[in-house]
């Protein structure tokens, strides 16, 4: 599979972190938080209202938003 | 030999369940200088001379959010004797980030790796003795909850303290990432000696390109191009840049460190629980029932019904003590003056103000219970989407909320929010929520004046605040909060049961807090209130309240307010005394037009067309809260400046508005 941006991953797909975007804080934040090349990720589900996202990572539940998400590109799992 | 402990930890990870476990009531909660960042110290139980201090909940040391700068600044500055680092054990790997960087600060520390039970229970262990030994400090396993491993954590923390004995160097850098701190390093070794700073962390915090630690070496422009090239052959290396290549670093050796000392499933009991509650909780069609149900339970329930029964109470205990207070004074014989003073202004005054405290109690035990299970991460997640645009976050949802119920705890529940731009916004936009207090005011009014429209008056005048809010909130991340927000990235904990020590000190801080100002800032309003009621510009006291100081005040800015259709000095007067209570402006209306309670619509009638009534509401939906809730804004801004300002800003926007209503209606044909 191609590689794609975190917002656009499947609700319960598993990726890889393949780069972490964003700028100033947010990509900072995104780096402190665990959101590191190399990282697995999953999608767990989207907020009533669409919007943000929760993922699951490193052992812990993470919620960002869509906008926030494009910044990270991630290599879906073969399912 | 008195030491300072300080906690530091991330958020969600039991660092306050532990503080007020060392500490219980003996806490003293205030703010740092300059911003709205909590600062909690308090006094060890078993050990007098030991002050804890307990840090806001961060993720990293680098200086993005005033959290972040807070608690370097005062781990660099006031040199704590020992750094007491909250794990949760559970997540330990997103943990040992943070703990990687405080290492490198020189300082003696251990880490509390907190709830190990709910590890162990969920199958999973942690060799304490090897990670103790890559780690170089000791490890003590708790469970703060329970105070399981708490004495043994104070004991081992003490002896660090004493001992001054500091984390071994630990080396957790691989090759261009230790070539590049090496020598940075090395570059800069005697003006951080200098300034007493810890060399390592001044040279990773370089490397990621720290402008607060570069300013403060007062780096030459030769040092900071060297720095600029060692980075950059750092980043050639890597193919990468500075801050990913750090932050991978760590990672990557927290990932070898866990591996080779940590068993753990995927999820823990608590973990796996949680994403099955969330079936429901955040789910697409239950979450917002669910969370509208609970918010409404909620007030509901300290309103209607435990809330307002204790104010009830509270009320005739007051009412019982004046009456006794009154009739002492009346037999001792204390002239009019001094009598009115006290019973007029002091017991009339406070006492109005002590009986919101059982609200304020009530609801901050509804609030603990719903931030402490974990569920207040959730509504912010559900209720995102509605703040994004006025620059704010799900987590601000709750507090404007609890404004329509009382500004007071609504403003005081800011606290826990994550960011202090957040706060500060919603403090500023929460009046603007029309609370309980002001329902009487427009009750009397429509009864008064709208009995054929009660509903859409009642819309108009809700709607107008909650439009005014988005209006302000628009405007303040415009003009005033225009600097990148503190992202939207919050981790989601799971849900745990709170605890009723927790729960319980948490009330008895918020009822400390509002007693204090009640009793401090409420008082002297008060006081000032009943002087310009009761005398005269000569200081004669006044028989007559239109003869008062304070209808002159009325008299005098009246003018202002006949461009908005109400230039009458009573409508102005009672305005006025609506800052001290905001249903006071009904009685003070009634008192001035000598109408009485019963009669009071129809003397409004006589000042009041339906016209400038709406304008009048208006004006009195946006103008300044109460003087309780001027007062939370001060205690929460932690300015008097600021106050001011959001004192001048909400009366322009509530001339405004009245004007344009007024003048509005009247090109419509009302009047």
């Amino acid at each position: 599979m191609d590689a794609i941006t975190l917002n656009n991953l499947a609700i319960g797909q598993k990726a890889t972190i393949i780069t972490v975007g964003g700028e100033g804080i947010l990509r900072r934040r995104f780096l402190d938080m665990g959101l590191t090349p190399k990282t697995k990720v999953m999608v767990r589900k989207r907020a009533p209202l669409g919007d943000p996202i929760e993922i699951f990572l490193r052992g812990y539940e993470l919620t960002l938003r869509l906008d926030d998400a494009k910044k990270i590109t991630v290599q879906p799992e073969e399912v | 030999m008195s030491l300072t402990f300080a906690l530091v930890g991330n958020q969600n990870c039991g660092k306050s369940t532990l503080f007020n476990y060392l500490t219980g009531s003996n806490q003293h909660v205030g703010n740092f200088p300059g911003v709205t960042v909590q600062k909690k110290e308090g006094i060890l139980l078993k050990d007098k001379d030991i002050t804890v201090i307990d840090l806001p909940g961060i993720y990293s040391l680098s200086p993005y959010t005033s959290e972040e700068i807070v608690t370097r600044d005062l781990l660099l500055r006031n040199k704590p004797d020992v750094i007491v680092n909250v794990l949760d054990a559970t997540n330990i790997e997103r943990s040992l980030y943070l703990s990687l960087q405080l290492i490198e600060l020189n300082t003696p520390m251990v880490i509390a790796l907190n709830m190990m039970d709910e590890l162990q229970a969920s199958g999973g262990s942690i060799d304490i003795k090897s990670l103790e030994k890559k780690l170089t400090i000791p490890v003590i396993p708790i469970t703060a909850n329970s105070g399981a491993g708490v004495d043994e954590l104070v004991r081992r923390a003490k002896t660090a303290a004493e001992t001054g004995q500091l984390p071994e160097r630990i080396d957790f850098c691989k090759g261009p990432a230790h070539v590049a701190i090496h020598s940075i390093a090395h570059l800069i070794e005697h003006k951080v000696r200098q300034k007493g700073l810890p060399l390592r962390f001044s040279a990773t915090k370089l490397i990621e390109g720290d402008d607060l630690l570069s300013a403060e070496l007062e780096l030459t422009e030769n040092e900071k191009d060297i720095i600029g090239h060692l980075t950059t052959e750092l980043e050639t290396a890597l193919d990468t840049d500075k801050e990913a290549a750090l932050a991978d670093m760590r990672y990557t050796y927290i990932e070898e460190l866990c591996s080779e000392t940590v068993h753990k499933p995927d999820e823990s009991i608590a973990q796996q629980r949680s994403v099955k509650m969330d079936r429901y909780l955040t789910s697409k069609y239950f979450a917002i029932p669910i969370f509208l149900l609970t918010m409404f339970t909620v007030f509901w329930l300290t309103f209607d019904v435990i809330g307002a029964t204790l104010s009830e109470w509270l009320e005739l205990g007051i009412a019982a003590v004046t009456d006794a207070a009154d009739a002492g004074l009346t037999t001792a014989g204390v002239s009019a003056p001094i009598h009115s003073l006290i019973i007029d202004g002091v017991f009339t005054g406070v006492g109005s103000v002590l009986s919101f405290l059982p609200t304020i109690v009530t609801l901050f035990f509804f609030l603990s219970l719903l931030e402490d299970t974990g569920y207040m991460a959730r509504i912010a997640f559900v209720m995102d989407m509605l703040l994004r645009k006025i620059g704010l976050s799900g987590s601000s949802f709750v507090p404007m909320l609890i404004g329509f119920g009382c500004s007071v705890p609504a403003i005081m529940a800011t606290r826990t929010l994550a960011s202090e731009r957040d706060r500060k916004i919603t403090i500023i936009l929460t009046p603007f929520m029309s609370c309980s207090a002001k329902l009487p005011v427009y009750g009397v009014f429509i009864a008064a004046f709208f009995a054929d429209n009660r509903a859409q008056v009642m819309m108009f005048l809700y709607l107008t605040g909650i439009c005014m809010a988005i209006l302000s909130g628009l405007l303040l991340k415009a003009f005033v909060f225009n600097g990148q927000p503190v992202p939207f990235v919050m981790e989601l904990p799971a849900y745990r049961l709170p605890t009723a020590r927790n729960i319980g000190l948490h009330m008895w801080s918020k009822a400390k807090d509002f007693l204090y100002r009640a009793f401090t800032i409420i008082f002297l309003a008060s006081i000032v209130i009943w002087l310009l009621q009761s005398f005269d510009t000569r200081f004669y006291m006044v028989e007559d309240p239109a003869q008062s100081m304070l209808a002159q005040i009325g008299s005098f800015i009246a003018p202002v307010f006949a461009p908005l259709g109400f230039g009458d000095w009573r409508a102005a007067t009672a305005l006025i005394t609506g800052i001290t209570a905001k249903e006071v402006v009904i009685s003070t209306l009634s008192v001035l037009t000598g109408s009485g309670d019963e009669m009071v619509g129809s003397a409004l009638q006589t000042i009041f067309s339906p016209l400038t009534a709406l304008s009048y509401l208006t004006f009195a939906l946006l103008y300044p809260p109460c003087v309780a809730a001027l007062a939370a804004i001060r205690r929460e801004m932690n300015s008097g400046i600021a106050t001011l300002c959001i004192m001048a800003y909400e009366i322009t926007i509530a001339w405004l508005m009245a004007f344009a209503v007024y003048h509005i209606g009247k090109m419509l044909g009302f009047n």
